[in-house]
């Protein structure tokens, strides 16, 4: 970069450095009126589902963006919370099922879900780059298997079915509007978490670690420390959505949690960016959708070489994914936030 | 301010900031460091000179802790440090900068600069932002004032020019309380004006403050520095005075035999 690109950087980095701008009113007034337009269909399947697996592939995005760790196993993590909640609360399978109250449930799978995440931070905390991805992928490939040859807990291959989401301030929050609104409070809250936290103590460590992990140490930090940290709270949100996600499929199988769909979450967090908060919730998006309408495009059999072909284009022309395109195109945005990192 | 009460007191009792006896260290059959031996008193400022490979960044690996010795004591104000890791020798006021800048180059300046004064103070895991006010980040903003860096606080490091990432390195070690600090090449790239403000920072270090120089221009050491202590294959050979060690024919030998980096 020449001297002269640099110093016009740096003029426009040093002003201002609002966050939370126009641009985020506008688009969560958006969010707030979209029940008013959209179908039931749309509601739950396009919008629900999407503030989902966004919140997982937001798990992803930021132990990847904010710490250089890419983890394939964040919907593991996720899953564990979804069973949790099968396995404590209500099923209709027959199995397990112990018809515990809601609001024992969900805080207990909450924290199963983030100190499993913290866990598998623990165990990959001394590799890095590609190793670290191999750590996670032979982890999500081994939870998989567990839960599928596991009958006693997990009930191996069938799982379980007949997950109610709960009722209460006289709503049943599985009917879409209220759902959808429950989707997006949680995902609201993780997105203005992460934003908060990442300009934090603790979130400028995890970034001192991403970019030299050598110094942080001669600083005085215990790196293994922050790290486990950061998956814990990374963690916390996974389980949350894991929470939502079984609240919305009614029921979890091993097959909600293998190796394909978990690679789906990296691929939405690569094609949404993974330098802001929102791309992953942008990526998730499109992921769904193509997911949804892409047995109309080419035909169900065809739906992975779409997404394939989706997530090399955009790899191809952006350096982060839609997000950078977006940069590229919309100047004033970058200046706010590309500073984050 | 504890620090410079008890100064005084460990002048007159001759005691030494750093006291190396018989350190080496050896990687495989290559001896990087041997047998050497050195004392550097409390508030005194040290130049070491030597040609490339002579073993002076492996000098401060083993005195910080970044290697360990393989064989010799090492004494950090009285303290036996040889064992200790290289974390608790900077709590004990140890610090560093590195030839090859180490920084976070996504993060900003300011940010680098608060990393590493929170490093050796408390609530290292807090989820709330640095409060602009507080003790730290007002610690933070007077080291960039002293490396004069105020004006682009809020820039990131990547985009800084090679100038700049000597005077954060510098910046850097200055966080907490350091009563020691170790300089590997701070001038090195550096432009004629850049060198001229790297001697008045250093020179504008509170006296307390003791610290080993290696550096390899003479200029810059000779101005900085009291005493100097000339390294050849991994071995301190002659310490003395800047002028004795200017005019010396073994010095010189070695200088203009071309070992210039
Ligand atoms: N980690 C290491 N592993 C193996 N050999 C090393 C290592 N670090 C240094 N050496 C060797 O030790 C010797 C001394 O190196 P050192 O970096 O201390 O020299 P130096 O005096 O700092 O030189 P320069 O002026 O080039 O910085 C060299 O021969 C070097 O190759
Ligand atoms: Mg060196």
């Amino acid at each position: 970069m020449s001297e002269f690109a640099g110093k016009d950087r740096i003029a426009a980095r040093s002003v201002g450095r609002s966050e939370v701008g126009a641009g985020h009113a506008l688009f969560g007034l958006a969010l707030l009126a979209y029940p008013a337009v959209a179908s039931d269909f749309f509601l739950t399947q396009i919008g629900g589902l999407s503030l989902i697996e966004g919140m997982i592939a937001l798990s992803l995005m930021t132990l990847a963006g904010y710490g250089g760790m890419v983890s394939l196993a964040q919907l593991s993590v996720a899953g564990i919370a979804g069973y949790v909640v099968a396995i404590l609360g209500h099923n209709d399978t027959g199995v397990q099922g112990y018809d515990w109250p809601w609001a024992v449930t969900v805080p207990l799978a909450i924290l199963a879900a983030a100190a499993t995440s913290a866990l598998i931070g623990w165990i990959s905390a001394r590799t890095s780059g590609i190793y670290t991805i191999m750590i996670t992928l032979a982890i999500a490939t081994a939870v998989f298997y567990f839960a599928q040859q596991n009958y006693v807990i997990f009930n191996g291959h069938s799982g379980f079915a007949g997950i109610p989401a709960p009722v209460f301030f006289g709503e049943d929050w599985r009917a879409p509007v209220p759902f959808y609104y429950l989707c997006l409070f949680a995902a609201a809250a993780s997105y203005a978490g992460v934003l908060y936290v990442r300009r934090s103590t603790f979130g400028l460590t995890v970034q001192g670690m991403r970019d030299n992990e050598r110094r942080m140490r001669a600083l005085g930090f215990s790196v293994i420390l922050h790290k486990v940290f950061a998956w814990f709270l990374s963690g916390i949100v996974a389980g949350i959505a894991g929470v939502l996600l079984v609240w919305f499929h009614g029921r979890i199988s091993p097959s909600s949690i293998d190796v394909a769909a978990s690679l789906n979450i990296l691929v939405m967090a690569v094609i949404g960016g993974l330098r802001h908060p929102i791309g992953p919730f942008v990526g998730a998006l499109v992921v769904v959708l193509l997911q949804t309408f892409a047995s109309d495009l080419v035909g169900a059999e065809r739906f992975n070489t779409l997404i394939g072909l989706t997530f090399l284009i955009i790899v191809y022309i952006s350096d982060d994914g839609i997000l950078g395109l977006w940069r590229q195109f919309a100047p004033r945005f970058d200046h706010a936030d590309r500073s984050a990192g | 301010m504890s620090e410079r009460a008890v100064l005084p007191k460990m002048l007159e009792a001759g005691a030494f900031a750093l006291e190396l006896s018989g350190v080496s260290r050896r990687f495989g059959a290559l001896a990087a460091l041997s047998n050497v031996t050195l004392r550097i008193a409390v508030g005194e400022r040290r130049a070491v000179l030597g040609s490339n490979g002579a073993g002076k960044t492996t000098l401060f690996n083993v005195v910080t802790g970044d290697f360990m010795a393989t064989a010799g004591r090492i004494r950090f104000f009285g303290e036996d440090i040889t064992a200790l890791p290289a974390h608790e020798r900077t709590r004990l006021g140890l610090r560093r900068t590195y030839q090859i800048s180490l920084l976070f180059s996504r993060l900003t300046v300011v940010d680098n600069v608060y990393l590493a004064c929170r490093g050796v103070s408390r609530r290292r895991l807090s989820l709330l932002r640095p409060r602009p006010s507080g003790p730290v980040m007002e610690q933070a903003f007077s080291i960039l004032q002293a490396v004069r860096l105020d004006d682009v606080a809020n820039v990131e490091v990547a985009l800084l020019s090679h100038g700049q990432k000597r005077q954060l390195e510098i910046g850097m070690a200055l966080a907490g309380a350091p009563r020691f600090i170790l300089f590997d090449e701070p001038a090195a790239g550096l432009s004629p004006a850049e060198r001229e403000d790297l001697v008045a920072v250093l020179n504008a270090l509170p006296r307390h403050i003791g610290y080993i120089i290696i550096e390899h221009d003479l200029d810059v050491a000779l101005r900085v520095a009291s005493f100097v202590s000339m390294m050849h294959n991994g071995a301190v050979f002659k310490e003395g005075a800047p002028e004795e060690i200017e005019s010396d024919p073994e010095v010189q030998q070695i200088y203009l035999g071309g070992a210039h980096a």
